[in-house]
């Protein structure tokens, strides 16, 4: 076993009984992380994760130790003011779909990781913002922090430390764009959530203007096992600038879709051999390495190492690792335009280049997929993404123009093929799950 | 603007609850709007009113704030809502048809409740369960891995009063009751249900039959 596939962390008590429990979390070891912790130095646990070379896990990658250490920490002045940690559990990126599970069966991983987490920053309140339509995982979180308290993890003076934490669980009320880190602080602060001009950065000015750490929960549940394991054990996997092992989500047209934690690097190729690979007579058409707002890739991207450095000198970005696969059945206008409604539908109005520019790329995409449209479509659609990118006020209208610009560059045949059919060339039925149980009205 | 009848004095006591939770009072405007929802059924205006008048804000603002997110319903919502992800991925695996279906055998459009109020039917965004596609859900409980024919006995189900059990969740309840958990106020049912689906576990399982471990921590400090 020189070189484990996967490496299951995070998910190695999931098949455990009742693993939501504080019981079972504290069998196997659970909370034991934060006694170490809680003995430490402060600095010695930012120190030690920026060690592990941990990066975010909610898609951008920005090494999470070091955004702890931009926390102010002087006793006096503008860091004087109370310290948060808010943790990003809004996942709702199209594809997306490893923090939901990963807090519904151990909701105390991500718990003890918030403790340590804010410890660590001075924090004396967090929370944990998580999407509103979830309501089972809104369940779990509510009774482990409930479980938390009873046992003295939370409050005053935990276990005897001196230090004082309240983790309050906040229901979002549906809005992918709360999961841009300053509008989900605006949101969290009771307003629409709109994103916030950079700088001041959060870790300066963030919730209720006061220095403020935003982590994604697979980030913040990562911790516990660095504290418990070490900076070495953590870095003992991945490659050389993407360290530690992470939720890789299948979805899509495979035989075995689900969650595979596996050190980042591994390939999709080698994902799908495991796993058995495309459903039963198809091959693979086309694929996101980490959500719909990253470039789409092909079959010839198969052997690129799924970290931050491989997918992005692919063109594309590693993202949130969620791998959405489509066989040859999927018109690729058709999942393209898809995707461009749900931007227009959850852009939030505050910048022109998005709210318009989103509005018009479904006008234009929508008459390629029904065939009416003509070459120059394509290049119109071209400049209404070179309008958008890196002119919007976030990156929720820079992700919008990813699958149009990569789905050009990759299939501009297929687009063709739409209107000189005069139609979408595609039977849409082949593509589902229950091809042959029965899919018209 | 005269709100007519206020809300009951109760539900003024557990708005200012939600207050408390909170080091800034505007912070509890979400959770807020979801306990209106659960005592009205949706956002109404004196729902409104009532959560301008303990924020201190103007009901403008909280009608801002009660506009822009989709789960804020300003018609009422029948007694179970039935979303079905129409996101690219469940919508190429099959959601497309069973939005179909279930508009036709309903006979109800986009985001419009049957007569007998038992069902509103609404297209939803990714709800990140993915890799159990086509997925939908009942009062934001997951339905994992349906087809037009489940999802049509679903909703007839719901229709007729019978038990319905989410696939990784308890029997679900009503929508007023969900809307009450995400007010933050639990419903004691968090261990019901399992742990995981099938598809959260195939990574696990493929490790175990593989012997595939993490590194032993032993290792560590070897350098």
């Amino acid at each position: 076993m020189a070189h484990p596939w996967l490496t299951p962390v995070l998910s190695d008590d999931w098949d455990a009984d009742k693993p939501w429990t504080l019981e079972t979390y504290e069998h196997s070891g659970g909370y034991d992380a934060l006694k170490t912790a809680l003995a430490m130095d402060q600095d010695a646990v930012i120190q030690l994760v920026k060690d592990s070379g941990l990066r975010g896990r909610g898609g951008a990658g920005f090494p999470t130790g070091m955004k702890w250490g931009f926390i102010p920490q002087a006793k006096d002045g503008e860091a004087a003011k109370p310290h948060y940690l808010v943790v990003n559990a809004d996942e709702s990126e199209p594809g997306t779909c490893k923090d939901i599970p990963l807090m519904m069966a151990t909701p105390h991983t991500l718990v003890e990781g918030v403790i340590i987490s804010s410890f660590a920053i001075r924090a004396d309140h967090a929370f944990i913002y998580v999407r509103g339509e979830v309501l089972h995982v809104v369940r779990r979180l509510q009774r482990a922090v409930q479980e938390a308290y009873l046992a003295g993890h939370l409050g005053k003076n935990i276990h005897g430390s001196g230090y004082d934490l309240e983790l309050t669980v906040h229901a979002g009320a549906g809005a992918y764009i709360c999961g841009e880190e300053t509008a989900l602080l605006d949101s969290l602060e009771g307003r629409r959530g709109q994103p916030r001009l950079r700088p001041p950065f959060p870790a300066v000015a963030g919730l209720y203007a006061a220095p403020t750490v935003i982590n994604n929960v697979e980030s913040i549940a990562s911790v516990p096992s660095i504290v418990k394991n070490g900076a070495e054990w953590f870095a003992s996997m991945g490659t050389e600038k993407s360290k530690g092992m992470t939720l890789y989500s299948l979805s899509g047209h495979v035989k075995r879709p689900g969650q595979y934690e596996a050190p980042l690097g591994i390939t999709l190729r080698q994902l799908l051999q495991i796993s058995g690979g495309m459903r039963e007579g198809h091959e693979l058409k086309f694929w996101t390495p980490g959500g719909s707002s990253t470039p789409i890739l092909t079959a010839e991207h198969l052997d690129v190492p799924l970290d931050y450095e491989g997918v992005g000198a692919a063109g594309s970005m590693l993202g949130t690792k969620a791998l959405q696969v489509f066989d040859e059945t999927t018109c690729v206008v058709r999942a393209v335009l898809r995707w461009t409604e749900f931007y227009k539908h959850e852009s939030c109005g505050k910048c022109t280049p998005c709210r318009e520019g989103t509005w018009w790329l479904v006008q234009t995409l929508a008459r390629l997929e029904n065939g009416k449209g003509s070459e120059a479509d394509l290049e119109l659609l071209l400049d209404q993404c070179d309008n958008i990118l890196g002119r919007a006020f976030c990156a929720l209208g820079d992700g919008a123009t990813s699958p149009i610009t990569s789905s050009i560059q990759y299939f501009r045949e297929e687009y063709i093929a739409h209107f000189t059919a005069g139609r979408c060339p595609f039977d849409h039925a082949a593509s589902t799950v229950f091809e042959t149980a029965g899919a018209t009205p | 603007m005269n709100a007519g009848e206020g809300l009951e004095e109760s539900t003024l006591a557990e708005l200012k609850e939600i207050v408390a939770r909170y080091p800034k009072p505007g912070s509890a405007l979400l959770p807020m709007l979801h306990l209106v929802q659960s005592v009205e059924g949706k956002v109404t205006s004196r729902g409104i009113e009532a959560c301008a008048d303990i924020l201190d804000i103007s009901a403008a603002e909280v009608s801002g704030v009660a506009t822009f997110y989709t789960m804020y319903k300003r018609r009422a919502v029948g007694e179970y809502h039935v979303g079905v992800c129409t996101n690219t991925l469940c919508a190429v695996m099959g959601g497309d048809e069973i939005f179909e279906r279930l508009k036709v055998h309903l006979d109800v459009g986009n985001d419009e409740t049957t007569d007998d109020g038992k069902v509103t039917l609404e297209h939803i965004e990714c709800n990140a369960a993915c890799d159990y596609a086509p997925v939908m859900t009942v009062n934001w409980e997951f339905m994992d891995n349906m087809t037009p024919e489940s999802a049509t006995e679903l909703v007839d189900d719901l229709r007729a009063g019978k038990d319905v059990t989410s696939t990784r969740g308890p029997r679900v309840c009503t929508w007023r009751e969900a809307e009450r958990v995400l007010a933050g106020f639990p419903d004691d049912l968090a261990d019901e249900g399992p742990a995981a689906g099938h598809a959260t576990l195939v990574g696990l399982e493929i490790a175990r039959e593989n012997g595939w471990k993490a590194p032993s921590a032993d290792r560590k400090d070897v350098s």
